[in-house]
C-alpha cells in the first residue's frame, strides 16, 4: 500500500516537474535546459517575498509566479529567439543560462539546509493504514487538475489551439497568421510558471537547495525523453513509469539506486525507442 | 553620406593568394606567412610553462592543456562528425579511473598508464556510446550529458573503486618536466594530427556523414562504422586528458565526471571559434587562467563564464579565431554603392 500511494505522490511531482519542459520543447522545439534554475528561482524569489518581505503566502506565491514567467518570457524574447533552430547552441545557451541562475545563487550564499517553505496545511491522515500528509495530497490533487486544466485550455480556448498548431506544423500555423515567435514567447513563459507551480507544491516538503535544480533538470528530462519529447499525454505517463520504478528501488534495492533509474530510462528508452513511448513517426526521422 | 549607401567589402591579402599553391615555395616572404601562426602556437606553448611563475601556475598550464584536449574532441566530434557530445567528463572519468586503477591496484607506471588509458578507456567509452551512435543532434547531446552523471551515481551506489572517497595514493609523474611537457606535446602533436586527418580520405567521410549520412550509405559507406572510428579517436584523446590529470592530483574521484568537464570545453570552443581545432586552445588559454584568478570568488567564476558564453554565442557565435584568422588573411573596406 505505501508503495501505491508514496509511488503515486512520487510519479505525479515528476509529472508537474516535466511539464513545462514538455510544453516548451513541444511548442518551440527549444530544449529548455534552464528548467531547473527557473524550478529553484521560484522557490527562492516566493522565500525572499514571504520570509523577508513579509508579504502573504499566496500573494508572495503569485508573485513569484509572474516573476517566473517574465523571466521565462524575456529568456526567449532576448536571448534564445536569436539561436533558434540551431540545436547546438539552444541547447549550450539555455544550459549556461540555467548554470549562471543556480551558481549565481549558490554565491549569493543560498545554500544550505536553512531555507524552507511552509506547507499549506499541517498535519496528516491515513489513508488505507499509510500516513499522508495533506500538502502531498494537496500536490496530487493540484497536480492532476493542473494536467486536466492544460487538456482543456489547449483543446477549447483559441490561444492554446494556437499554441497547439504551432506544436504540429510552424510554417501553417504562421500561414494561418499565428505569430510564431510571439507563440513561443508564450510557450517560453507557460513552461516557467509551470516550473514554477510544480516547485511551490514540491519545495515546502524538503529544503530548497541549489543542487536540486540539476536534478529537476535531470528528471524532467528523463520524464519528457521517455514520454516522447514534445508529447505532454506521454510525459505524464513516463512520469508514473519512472515514478513508480523509482519507488520500487528504493523499498527492495536502496536509495542510492533512485538517480540511476531515471538515467537509466533515459539511455535505455533512446537506445530502443529513441521516438519515447508516445513519439509519433515524424520525430522519429529527425531523431535516428 | 549614411552607412546604408556603403557595403564593406572583404579582399583576400596579395600575398594570402600568392602564398596558396605551391609557389609559395619561391619566397621567404610567403613562406614566413604561412608558417608564421604555426610556429607562434608551437613554441608559444612549449614555452610557456618557462615563463610561469613557480609551481602553481606550471600547473595552471597542464590544466589548460587538459581542457584543451578535451575541448578539441568536443570541436572534432560536433564540428567535423556532426555528434555534439556534452559528456566530455565522461571521456575525463573513464580515463582517470582506468590509470588510478591500472596504477594504485595494478603498480603500472605512469608513463605506461597514460598511453594504456588512451586505448582501453577509447575502447571502453565507444562500446558504451555505440547504442546511441545512430541518435542526432538534441538526442546525441542529452544522452551524452546523462552518461558521466550515470556513471558517477554508479559509482557512488555500487561503491565500487574506492566509492565516493575515490582512489588515493596514485603516483605521480616523475618529474615536473615530465609533467609539464607530455601534455603540452600530445596537445600539439593532437591539434597537428587531428587538422590532417580532417583532410584525408577519412576526414571527408566524417564531414560527408555530418553533411548527409543518407548519401554517405547510398554511397555503400557504413555510417557506423565510421562514426565509432570518430567516437573512439575522440574518446581516446579525452581519456588521455583524463590519465594526465589523474596523476597530476594524484587522485582519481567521482568528481572527475562533474560538469565542469563537460561545459568549459563547450566554452572554449565557442569563445575560440568553432570547428577551426586551434580555436579551442586558444579558449582555454584564456578561460581557464581568468576562472583561477577568479578563484577567490567561489562559483561567481561558473556565472562569469557562463555568462561570457552565452555572450559570445549571441554576439560573436564565429569565435576568436576565425576573426583572427580573417583579419590575418583578409582586408576590409567601406566601399560606396
Amino acid at each position: 500500500m505505501d508503495i501505491l500511494v508514496y509511488g503515486t505522490i512520487n510519479s505525479v511531482s515528476l509529472a508537474l516537474m516535466g511539464l513545462g519542459f514538455a510544453m516548451v520543447y513541444g511548442i518551440s522545439r527549444v530544449p529548455n535546459f534552464a528548467h531547473g534554475a527557473l524550478y529553484i528561482i521560484c522557490g527562492f524569489v516566493t522565500w525572499t517575498l514571504f520570509q523577508k518581505a513579509g508579504l502573504p503566502y499566496v500573494l508572495s506565491i503569485f508573485l513569484s509566479l509572474c516573476v517566473n514567467g517574465l523571466l521565462g518570457m524575456f529568456m526567449y524574447r532576448f536571448i534564445l529567439i536569436r539561436v533558434r533552430g540551431m540545436n547546438i547552441s539552444e541547447i549550450i545557451c539555455s544550459y549556461a543560462i540555467g548554470l549562471a541562475i543556480l551558481e549565481g545563487l549558490r554565491w549569493g550564499g543560498f545554500r544550505g539546509m536553512t531555507n524552507t517553505l511552509p506547507v499549506f496545511m499541517e498535519g496528516s491522515f491515513m489513508l488505507g493504514g499509510v500516513p499522508v500528509d495533506y500538502h502531498r495530497l494537496f500536490l496530487v490533487v493540484i497536480g492532476l487538475l493542473l494536467l486536466a486544466g492544460l487538456w482543456v485550455f489547449t483543446h477549447f480556448t483559441k490561444l492554446g489551439l494556437a499554441l497547439q498548431g504551432m506544436a504540429q506544423d510552424e510554417q501553417a500555423a504562421l500561414m494561418l497568421g499565428i505569430d510564431s515567435d510571439f507563440m513561443a514567447m508564450l510557450a517560453m513563459g507557460f513552461g516557467a510558471v509551470l516550473a514554477g507551480i510544480a516547485a511551490i507544491l514540491i519545495l515546502p516538503l524538503g529544503n530548497i537547495v541549489v543542487e536540486s535544480g540539476y536534478n529537476v533538470l535531470i528528471m524532467s528530462i528523463a520524464v519528457c525523453i521517455v514520454g516522447g519529447l514534445g508529447s505532454w499525454m506521454g510525459a505524464f505517463f513516463a512520469a508514473f513509469i519512472i515514478g513508480f520504478a523509482q519507488i520500487l528501488t528504493v523499498v527492495f534495492i536502496g536509495s542510492h539506486f533512485q538517480m540511476v533509474v531515471a538515467l537509466m530510462a533515459i539511455i535505455l528508452t533512446l537506445i530502443l525507442k529513441p521516438s519515447g513511448l508516445f513519439g509519433r513517426q515524424k520525430e522519429l526521422e529527425e531523431r535516428v | 553620406m549614411s552607412t546604408q549607401e556603403l557595403r564593406k567589402e572583404r579582399i583576400d591579402r596579395g600575398i594570402k593568394v600568392r602564398s596558396d599553391g605551391l609557389y609559395a615555395l619561391m619566397s621567404w616572404r610567403e613562406m614566413a606567412y604561412l608558417t608564421l601562426p604555426r610556429f607562434i602556437l608551437i613554441a608559444g606553448m612549449l614555452s610557456l610553462p618557462v615563463f610561469m611563475p613557480g609551481v602553481y601556475w606550471q600547473r595552471v598550464i597542464s590544466i589548460v592543456c587538459i581542457y584543451a584536449i578535451l575541448a578539441l574532441s568536443f570541436d572534432f566530434l560536433a564540428h567535423f562528425v556532426g555528434l555534439v557530445s556534452l559528456g566530455g567528463a565522461f571521456f575525463i572519468g573513464t580515463g582517470g579511473y582506468i590509470a588510478g586503477i591500472l596504477n594504485s591496484y595494478f603498480g603500472v607506471p605512469p608513463i605506461l598508464t597514460v598511453p594504456l588509458a588512451a586505448i582501453i578507456g577509447g575502447v571502453v567509452c565507444t562500446i558504451l556510446l555505440f547504442p546511441c551512435l545512430p541518435l542526432k543532434g538534441v538526442y546525441f547531446a542529452i544522452v551524452t550529458l546523462m552518461y558521466p552523471l550515470f556513471m558517477a551515481r554508479i559509482i557512488e551506489a555500487f561503491d565500487i573503486f574506492g566509492g565516493t572517497d575515490g582512489i588515493t595514493g596514485i603516483d605521480s609523474f616523475s618529474s615536473a618536466f615530465v609533467e609539464q611537457y607530455l601534455i603540452v606535446a600530445m596537445l600539439l602533436i593532437f591539434v597537428f594530427g587531428i587538422r590532417r586527418m580532417v583532410n584525408t580520405d577519412m576526414g571527408l567521410i566524417f564531414t560527408a556523414v555530418m553533411d548527409n549520412d543518407q548519401a554517405v550509405k547510398a554511397s555503400g559507406i557504413s555510417i557506423t562504422k565510421y562514426k565509432s572510428l570518430a567516437v573512439f579517436i575522440a574518446s581516446a584523446m579525452g581519456c588521455m586528458a583524463g590519465a594526465c590529470l589523474t596523476h597530476i592530483y594524484m587522485w582519481t574521484g567521482i568528481s572527475q565526471f562533474a560538469l565542469d568537464f563537460s561545459i568549459l570545453p563547450i566554452a572554449a570552443t565557442v569563445i575560440g571559434g568553432s570547428g577551426t581545432l586551434v580555436g579551442p586552445l586558444l579558449g582555454c588559454l584564456i578561460l581557464v587562467p581568468v576562472s583561477e584568478l577568479l578563484r577567490d570568488f567561489g562559483t561567481l567564476r561558473i556565472v562569469f563564464y557562463a555568462s561570457l558564453l552565452v555572450g559570445f554565442i549571441l554576439f560573436k557565435s564565429e569565435g576568436l579565431m576565425v576573426f583572427g584568422q580573417r583579419k590575418y588573411e583578409q582586408f576590409e573596406r567601406w566601399k560606396g554603392i
